[in-house]
């Protein structure tokens, strides 16, 4: 059988480079597979064989993304892999965002590409076209599951191998519709699932009606003087000890903090409780996620009416959607009653 | 966070260094920020230069509340 040639992405976590303080190293490369590299190694097709490891910082790829993608395209354009792995990036949004784009810069270069996601990873819904993201758990604890499944499907993809439907590969819907012969003409199957569900049977449907979330922009405010404007993060940003105990990931709870008559955020009294960023920076100055002494020189001199006087946190890492919607909603009822006119969130 | 608010008609932005998730989400107002461990400020800087880009950046947010848009709308300088 013939060679066939694989290069893995990872970024510098599992790279084994370093944690969060190396999470600004540019994309760089090596000889040997590293990590989970090794294990795919191992559970790849024998022809198949992983020529260079390419890792990169997930901090670098995303505040550096032209450059970071000139050079991961200049190295696949040098290696000219049959396959491309990435990841598997799990509930890392970051790190799923980095993957999604290596695989569309693979898909630009006509290699294709083999990722593994968490389905609420924003690099699913971001990147899903140009390459196949095998759906995970959201933490590393599935890489036991999601390697084989990685695996099997690139060494199909390096080999030419057809490629089955996302239910029988394991791979999320990319959204592509391809044609195929059925038995039964489409009248049939139609009267078939209808009797399926009268009967309240489980039946697949052969068109899952999309779902766009979308929200109308609301009103810009017409007057600043006159409004009050609110604060929220998904920063993780807390008065110092985290009284509420907000988790550093998969966050189970927000927190509502005052702000009355404090000019600017100090390390003194405030912290981040974000896992997943280099927290140093955060909890040096906590206006640089919620910019509370800039907000004040505003209102004092009254380009905005108002300070809202609570901040309101949570932890975005890792955290679900909808626990990130229930937040979200018991925060907008407060700020209506309380007559907020706007928001900035900000988010590390 | 930032759809459910502004469900509820109160206008927001958001102000995030990885603009492609926001985008994805379904925000309506963006604003780029500085880097993802510190969005509103820069380390390298002295902390009068960071006050200010600091201000600088919550104006444009301020800007962008204060904008019509019908539509996903990314605030670059």
């Amino acid at each position: 059988m013939e060679q066939k040639r694989v290069v893995v992405y990872l970024n510098q976590f599992f790279g084994q480079i370093g944690g969060e303080d190396k999470a600004d190293t540019p994309p760089q490369s090596t000889d040997k597979p590293v990590g989970p590299a090794v294990g795919l190694s191992a559970l790849l097709p024998k022809n198949c064989t992983i020529v260079r490891t390419i890792i990169c910082g997930d901090g670098y790829f995303n505040e550096n993304l032209e450059e970071a993608s000139a050079a991961v395209r200049q190295m696949l354009k040098e290696l000219s892999p049959d396959v491309v792995v990435a990841g598997p990036a799990f509930n890392a949004g970051r790190y799923g965002m980095a993957c999604g784009m290596v695989g569309k810069i693979a898909f630009e270069l006509g290699i294709p590409a083999v990722s593994g996601m968490y389905p609420e990873n924003p690099g699913v819904e971001t990147y899903r076209p140009y390459l196949y993201i095998i759906e995970t758990g959201n933490s590393a604890a599935s890489m036991r599951t999601a390697l084989p499944a990685m695996a099997k499907l690139a060494g199909k993809l390096a080999n030419g191998e057809p490629i089955g439907a996302p239910a029988e590969e394991g791979y999320l819907s990319r959204g592509i519709r391809r044609n195929l012969f059925a038995e039964k003409r489409g009248s049939d199957r139609a009267i078939d699932m209808l009797l399926q569900k009268i009967k309240r049977e489980d039946f697949t449907t052969e068109y899952p009606v999309p779902h766009f979330d979308r929200v109308e922009p609301a009103a810009a405010i017409t007057d600043l003087s006159q409004a009050t404007i609110a604060l929220v993060t998904s920063g993780g940003i807390v008065p110092k000890g985290n009284p509420d105990r907000i988790e550093a990931s998969s966050a189970s709870r927000y927190g509502r903090y005052s702000i009355d008559g404090i000019d600017s955020l100090t390390p003194e009294a405030f912290q981040t409780a974000h896992g997943g960023y280099d927290p140093v920076y955060a909890n040096e100055n906590p206006n640089r996620v919620v910019p509370v002494d800039a907000l004040r020189e505003l209102e004092r001199e009254g380009r905005i009416g108002k300070l809202f006087p609570y901040f309101y946190a949570t932890v975005g890492n890792g955290t679900s959607v909808a626990n990130a919607r229930a937040y979200a909603q018991e925060i907008a009822a407060e700020l209506v009653n309380e007559g907020v006119q706007a928001v900035i969130l900000t988010s590390t | 966070m930032v759809k459910e608010i502004e469900r509820k008609g109160i206008a927001v932005v958001h102000v995030c260094t990885v603009t492609p998730i926001s985008l994805t989400v379904g925000a309506n107002r963006i604003v780029p920020a500085v880097a993802i461990p510190h969005p509103f400020g820069n380390p390298k800087l002295s902390p009068q230069e960071e006050f200010s880009l600091r201000k600088k950046l919550v104006e444009r947010a301020l800007q962008a509340l204060a904008t019509p848009v019908s539509d996903q709308h990314v605030f670059e300088n």
